[in-house]
């Protein structure tokens, strides 16, 4: 029996964390503004991939949620905002940033991994749509962990050297 | 370091790198001459370069005159003369410039104004693009930036018929959202028409002033000297070659540090030191509440360099007093590449020293050593700073090799660089043969991601450019970070006017300039004051989620939705103070924001409200000439008086 159903609904788990994850950093790193905003930015297209991922899970007798909770709820997001803006007049957050950036980075690069499995798996089984949709989904994938690393490798010798 | 260019138009510098491989302004200014179409994006060359503009003007009131396409959510000189001679003007929503982009492009490969010869030749990631554009025909992205479909098509057959297409760019996109990414498709615009590097043909990322040009190419903004790559050996080792230094001594493990991003550290306190030059961040840059914390904070020890008390200096550990041009001597390079001296004519005022002379005594001061132990840097005066610049750009894109102090002397309008052995008088243009300094072992940027500003490697740019080729590069359109709101519902831009310039520490100090726009005012237009019930001249309140002030409205031609403010107006001739509700410098209310691949801060594109507080005494102490002119009657015109009248006397007795 086809393990492809596997292989979508675990590609729909890790892009749903992935979603998360680049979320809660923003709010994390409030007062980082690049990270802010490009976080946030970035955070729509894990979002779109689960929208698709669920509305082609159909075809393989799936049923993914299109809309997961995203967000942690408004009143933990304000405390994370605030703990951030406190904090992020002091040094030691920097190291929290670094952290948080590798992380983002290892969490990007299993759902590439994941993309890769299914483009793969697609090829094999002659299935078009699901090539398809690796196809313009794994790029996006790529650019998250692209930036993850670039945006480390930019603020890593300031936060470790001071 | 960094320049204040990174608030200005570190994006043309990006942008080209995007395109082009090497920053260097394609075009020259006169394309102007021979344009039959002049598309300004975001560029209200009116009041921001009026001696270009008045070529422009000669060019529309002669026989032939071009075509205008303007961009801009003011209704500028500009966006008149597109109108009164058979061009476009496009007034956008602030901060979809990328949609609008895209949706022109779209227009121009659908219709088939595509030069495939040129594309085909000297271009790679057409295919790309033509994909990416697709999703963005006119119905959609007049939705989006709130215009009509109609406009867009005919501002795309404008563009698409064109013989000779000049583009220039400026703060309208670079100080907006996706910066970099709408600059770029301007680049595109040229290329995928096959226009460029033949007169009119041209593109010209404009600057807001000379120094830019130098403060890009003599890496003043953080770059590696002379257009090299920080990210290819061979180019560090070679800079540390000219300089005599170790190539360890030479920081290139990253991208500059740019100026938002110094001020992050001065707040975290990683940085302990700054030293502020010849600008004025207290009043020109973003979230000024922010930034004065920042500079006034207890462990930073601020060194103010500057030919006035500015509102820095007033936060300044020591204030060192500098000579202003006329009192040194030294070189300016404008935005078409042209070389300038500019010869002292008098002596600096009291203890007052040019920059140069600061820095090197410093420099001695500190005892600075070479990797041989002599003093570093090795040059002590204008000149022996100018040759050793000179012998450094040897092979590189801005090769100054054949110009010197007494060359430029000799040639009083200036010299285009490069200017070499090979071009002894200098160069017109870039790429007139369609090559390009995009060599992936020549260039000076791999290149970034131009959603997230990602630094590509140097290995996958070799894949993508083997061949020294211009790069389309594509870019989905994101809506802006600070959106209009139930709360804030207008969108808020800063900008210009004729009479200053940046902060008004010179211009505020002329009677007649001062004269002319003596006091900050906010511009909205006819259908929001009716809206909202105000009339020309009354007290408004403008807020935004960062805070308020207070300004005297003028009714303009302004786009419906937008709310415009100078943002020249700081607080060095004023009693107002700021905390107190009365501040006037319209950065109390911008966003920190900047565009992810030129880090340019954006200065347009912040969530507003306008409040009515009362009514004034008359109009609103605005210019009645450029985009600040009032749609109404009875504002008297600004006009110069007989104390702005010079005569001036050259050759023997001429008058």
């Amino acid at each position: 029996m086809s393990k492809l159903p596997l292989v979508l609904r675990e590609l729909h788990r890790s892009e749903t964390s992935l979603g998360r994850t680049l979320l809660a950093v923003a709010d994390r790193h409030h007062v980082e503004h690049e990270v802010f905003h490009l976080a946030r930015d970035l955070a729509r297209r894990p979002r779109e991939h689960v929208r698709r991922l669920a509305d082609v899970g159909h075809d393989h007798g799936l049923t993914l949620d299109p809309e997961p909770r995203w967000t942690v709820p408004d009143r933990v997001a304000a405390v994370l905002r605030r703990g951030g803006d406190a904090l992020g007049r002091r040094p030691e957050p920097g190291l929290l940033l670094l952290a948080d950036l590798r992380r983002l980075h290892r969490k990007a690069a299993g759902v590439s991994l994941d993309w890769e499995l299914l483009a793969q798996a697609a090829q094999g089984m002659k299935q078009p749509r699901l090539l398809e949709l690796a196809r313009s989904c794994h790029p996006e994938t790529l650019r998250i962990m692209q930036w993850s690393n670039a945006h480390l490798k930019v603020m890593s010798p300031q936060i470790i050297a001071s | 370091m960094d320049g204040n260019t990174r608030l200005c138009t570190a994006t043309a510098a990006a942008a080209l790198k995007e395109t082009f491989g090497c920053d260097g302004q394609p075009g020259s200014y006169t394309d102007v001459d021979d344009a039959d179409v002049i598309a300004l994006f975001g560029h209200n060359v009116a009041e921001t370069q009026p001696v270009l503009w008045m070529r422009i003007l000669d060019r529309l009131a002669g026989q032939d005159p071009p075509r205008l396409v303007c961009v801009d959510p003011r209704d500028t000189e500009v966006a008149r003369a597109a109108r009164a001679g058979g061009g476009v003007h496009l007034a956008p929503l602030p901060g979809t410039n990328l949609a609008l982009m895209n949706g022109l492009l779209h227009e121009i490969i659908a219709n088939g104004w595509v030069d495939r010869d040129y594309v085909g030749a000297h271009t790679v990631g057409f295919a790309e693009l033509e994909q990416r554009v697709v999703d963005y025909p006119p119905e959609k992205v007049a939705r989006i930036c709130r215009i009509t479909p109609q406009e867009i098509r005919a501002a795309a057959r404008v563009l698409g018929h064109a013989e000779r297409l000049l583009s220039t760019v400026l703060q309208g996109f670079y100080q907006s959202h996706q910066a970099s990414a709408a600059a770029v498709q301007v680049n595109n615009l040229n290329l995928v028409r096959g226009m460029l590097g033949r007169p009119g043909c041209g593109i010209l990322q404009m600057n807001g002033q000379p120094t830019a040009e130098n403060t890009r190419e003599c890496g003043a903004d953080g770059d590696m000297s002379g257009f090299r790559n920080w990210s290819n050996d061979a180019h560090v080792a070679d800079l540390a070659g000219h300089w005599n230094l170790d190539p360890l001594q030479i920081p290139h493990m990253s991208p500059p540090t740019h100026a938002m991003q110094m001020m992050r550290y001065v707040e975290n306190g990683s940085i302990g030191m700054l030293w502020v030059s010849a600008t004025n961040p207290a009043v020109s840059m973003p979230e000024l509440a922010r930034i004065r914390k920042i500079l006034s904070r207890d462990g930073l020890f601020l060194v103010v360099q500057d030919i006035f008390r500015s509102e820095t200096a007033e936060l300044a550990d020591v204030v060192l007093p500098a000579a202003t041009w006329g009192e040194k001597t030294g070189c300016f390079t404008n935005a078409d590449r042209t070389v300038h001296l500019s010869d002292k004519a008098v002596d600096p005022p009291g203890g007052a020293r040019p920059d140069l002379d600061i820095f090197l005594d410093f420099a001695r001061r500190m005892g600075f050593r070479d990797k041989d132990g002599a003093p570093f840097p090795q040059w002590h005066d204008a000149e022996s700073a100018f040759d050793a610049w000179a012998a450094s750009t040897a092979g590189r894109p801005c090769d100054y090799t054949g110009l010197s102090h007494a060359k430029l002397r000799a040639t009083p309008s200036g010299v285009q660089w490069p200017c070499n052995v090979e071009h002894p008088d200098g160069t017109e243009r870039l790429y007139t043969d369609g090559r390009f300094f995009s060599a992936p072992d020549y260039c000076e940027s791999c290149g970034r991601d131009l959603v997230t500003g990602a630094p590509l490697d140097a290995t996958r740019y070799r894949v993508l450019n083997p061949d020294a080729k211009a790069i389309l590069k594509a870019a989905e359109y994101l809506p802006p970070h600070e959106p209009p709101t139930a709360e804030h519902p207008m969108v808020l831009i800063t900008g210009r006017t004729l009479y200053h310039f940046h902060t008004r520490t010179k211009t505020g100090r002329v009677p007649e300039l001062q004269k002319a726009a003596p006091e900050v005012w906010v511009e909205c237009s006819a259908g929001d004051a009716r809206r909202l019930g105000l009339a020309e001249g009354d007290v408004v309140e403008v807020a935004t989620p960062r805070g308020a002030l207070r300004a005297r409205v003028r009714v303009s031609g302004i786009r419906e939705g937008v709310v415009f403010l100078p943002f020249h107006y700081g607080y060095w001739d004023t009693s107002m103070s700021t905390g107190t509700g009365a501040s006037r410098a319209a950065n109390e209310l911008t966003i920190t924001d900047w565009d992810p691949v030129s880090k340019q801060p954006l200065f347009k594109t912040a969530a507003a409200r306008l409040t009515r507080i009362g009514s004034g005494q008359g109009p609103a102490p605005a210019p009645t000439v450029g985009a600040s002119r009032p749609v109404g009657d009875g504002v008297a015109a600004t006009r110069g008086g007989r104390g702005a009248r010079v005569q001036e006397l050259t050759g023997a007795g001429e008058a």
